[in-house]
């Protein structure tokens, strides 16, 4: 078994229910009402995918404006990024190529950034249709991918896709360094790609 | 200079009473007196706004200096614009005469001013809780303001902009003043300025904290940890030189008690303690021990960068206490039942709080008959409540009171260490009252090491 150890962060405008994935995908339930997030949560989620055990370390930050100035903070060394919107807010949409830019701006490492439209459960009054929303994350580089949280679609694969990309970058010919790869050792007498890494924290 | 202000004030006193939220006829007379009611639609959606009103005797309102609305306890700001406008006015038509707007009092209604440029805050209350005590509700919900946001920063916002809309910034964080206002209604730490403690004995916490005490004394730039369960605290550790409020320790107890995302995950958030440094942030580390112990660590520091190290040492502490059994030892207390007023054997008394002077620390012990119902208790909360402001009214120093009421006796009782407050039946005479007072003095002291936090270390 392979072990992986990769940063998620969840961004994205207040209320579009970045709490509410993580906590459908950890936990498996999911509340109505809930409560703003206050500064960023911190979570462990697995993934299990081939011979891969992924453990990724979530940030979820919170929406509200006042915390904005703190996300940097979170998303500084992630491997990679989900923008959350709500498929029933444009406002929330338009944040999202903010968030991206500010992103890039502030990152030199490959990141996997994923643009998710939430609520999609809210047919009546959607607003952001499939098509724009795709169009608009091929042409920030990001992949885009739709859930909702109220009828648990696309919470599972969200993670489970976000895993495959994080070990295609591992497996790719440049890995990048701070992408946690373990091997086991019996499985793995001579693989040259193991990054000798104890568990290190980010504190740069 | 006086004699205009007098008549300010009485034009004062007839626009309140205007906007008298108990009397349904002159609330009426609002409707009436609106410059220009576009339709009679309007007019009856102010009764439904004084009406919905009505329904609460306690109000808090904060708005900008600007007059922009920011907080109301009940109902939506954006309908109370004349409501808000009426407030300015107020204040502003004081200020022009170079004095300070501090309390309007009409019939049962009171209405108390804080000003803190750039926000206003505006209590308006139909019990009988002093004016005093409605204006630290009002500082208290002020301070929330600022460990949300920093005095700095709150001052630069409305430098920039006065015209500036708070509520952007402040969105999410108004259920935490919801809950901080209940709690200034409803916990005797409120009206004593001090802590609650989670009963154990002093052995175990002794151990919890030299546990807390040795992971956090290797953290750099570590300031303050809390061991919190519900309302009490259970543990403190602090930094050599610095110590913490108990305002600022209500706040932190409110975010706690308000917040039920920090049972699932671990935060990691500003925060601001009015208290101790109103102008900037710390940083907190919040996570609960572990899944089956339900006490909420908190690690303050000002290092912004410090999460992992703090993970590492919240886990660490966490082994350690599962190891040593004060995981065990917790939970025991917490659903312990609380030492009863019964224990100490003393005839006639029904029930008090008990406040440790010097360690900012009290006890309440659980109501029991006749104290059964929530009014009853409330009701009893209002008499300690206008007994503790006299027993600290400013500029005097008042020793003891005894007080016959027509369902209890009261006595008050204040040392150089304790102050005391005591509920009797109504019949019990002074005699039997003050030598309730040593007999209780005598058993607190064989209880006190289990009910109060005596070791608060510094690393």
């Amino acid at each position: 078994m392979k072990r992986l150890t990769a940063k998620l962060v969840f961004m994205g405008s207040q209320g579009v229910g970045k709490s509410s994935i993580i906590t459908r995908y950890i936990k498996g339930d999911f509340k109505k009402e809930c409560e703003a997030t206050i500064g960023a949560s911190f979570m462990y989620a697995k993934v299990t995918l081939r011979d891969y055990q992924i453990t990724l370390k979530v940030w979820d930050t919170a929406g509200q404006e006042r915390f904005r100035s703190l996300v940097p903070m979170y998303y500084r060394n992630s491997d990679a990024v989900a923008i959350i919107f709500d498929v029933s807010d444009r406002d929330s949409f338009n944040q999202v190529k903010n968030w991206i830019n500010e992103v890039r701006k502030n990152t030199d490492t490959p990141v996997v950034y994923y643009v998710v439209g939430n609520k999609t459960d809210l047919i009546d009054t959607r607003v952001i249709m499939y098509e724009e929303a795709e169009e608009f994350a091929n042409s920030v580089n990001a992949r885009y991918w739709e859930t909702s949280v109220y009828s648990n679609t696309g919470i599972q694969d969200l993670f489970t896709n976000i895993g495959r990309n994080l070990i295609e970058i591992v497996e790719s010919s440049k890995p990048p360094v701070h992408l946690k790869l373990e091997i086991d050792p019996e499985e793995a007498p001579n693989n040259e790609r193991i990054n000798n890494s104890k568990i290190q924290c980010c504190t740069n | 200079m006086e004699k205009t202000q007098e008549t300010d004030t009485d034009t004062l006193i007839s626009d309140i009473n205007d906007i008298a939220i108990h009397d349904p006829v002159i609330s009426k007379s609002v409707t009436e007196n609106e410059p220009e009611p576009s339709s009679s639609e309007q007019g009856s959606s102010y009764e439904i706004l004084f009406d919905q009103l009505k329904e609460n005797n306690k109000h808090i309102f904060v708005l900008s200096t600007a007059g922009k609305p920011i907080y109301t306890r009940f109902g939506n700001e954006n309908q109370m614009a004349s409501l808000f406008g009426l407030m300015i006015a107020l204040v502003s038509v004081t200020q022009d005469s170079n004095d300070t707007l501090q309390s309007i009092c009409c019939g049962q209604t009171r209405i108390v001013f804080l000003n803190k440029d750039p926000i206003i805050l505006v209590g308006v209350s139909q019990s009988s809780e002093p004016n005093d005590q409605i204006k630290k509700q009002l500082t208290y919900v002020y301070n929330n303001i600022i460990s949300t946001l920093t005095l700095t920063q709150l001052k630069k916002i409305f430098h920039n902009r006065t015209n500036f809309d708070l509520r952007r910034l402040m969105s999410g964080s108004e259920r935490l003043i919801d809950k901080l206002i209940t709690f200034t209604e409803t916990d005797p730490g409120f009206l004593l300025d001090s802590i609650s403690c989670l009963q154990m004995p002093s052995s175990s916490r002794d151990k919890i904290t030299q546990t807390i005490l040795t992971q956090c004394s290797k953290i750099k730039n570590l300031v303050f940890g809390l061991l919190i369960a519900q309302k009490h605290i259970i543990s403190i550790v602090r930094m050599k030189k610095y110590s913490l409020h108990v305002s600022d320790i209500h706040l932190i107890l409110n975010l706690i008690n308000s917040t039920e995302s920090f049972k699932t995950a671990e935060t990691w958030t500003p925060i601001c303690l009015p208290t101790f440094d109103s102008s900037g942030y710390m940083h907190a580390h919040i996570s609960y021990l572990a899944e089956d112990c339900q006490a909420c660590l908190v690690l303050l520091t000002i290092d912004h960068n410090l999460f992992f190290a703090l993970s590492d040492a919240k886990r660490k502490i966490t082994e350690k206490m599962r190891c040593n059994d004060c995981l065990h030892e917790i939970n025991e207390a917490i659903i312990r039942q609380p030492v009863s007023l019964a224990r100490a054997n003393i005839t006639g008394l029904r029930h008090l709080l008990y406040k440790n002077k010097n360690r900012s620390q009290h006890w309440c012990p659980p109501f029991t008959s006749p104290y059964n119902t929530i009014a009853l208790q409330q009701n009893l909360m209002s008499v300690y409540s206008s007994l503790i402001s006299q027993m600290n009214f400013p500029g005097r120093t008042l020793k003891v009171i005894f007080q016959q009421l027509t369902a209890e006796t009261m006595l008050a009782w204040a040392t150089d260490d304790v102050e005391l407050y005591m509920s009797f039946e109504p019949l019990v005479s002074k005699e039997c009252a003050t030598n309730a007072v040593t007999k209780l003095t005598q058993w607190m002291k064989k209880e006190e090491d289990s009910l109060f936090i005596f070791n608060i270390p510094m690393f």
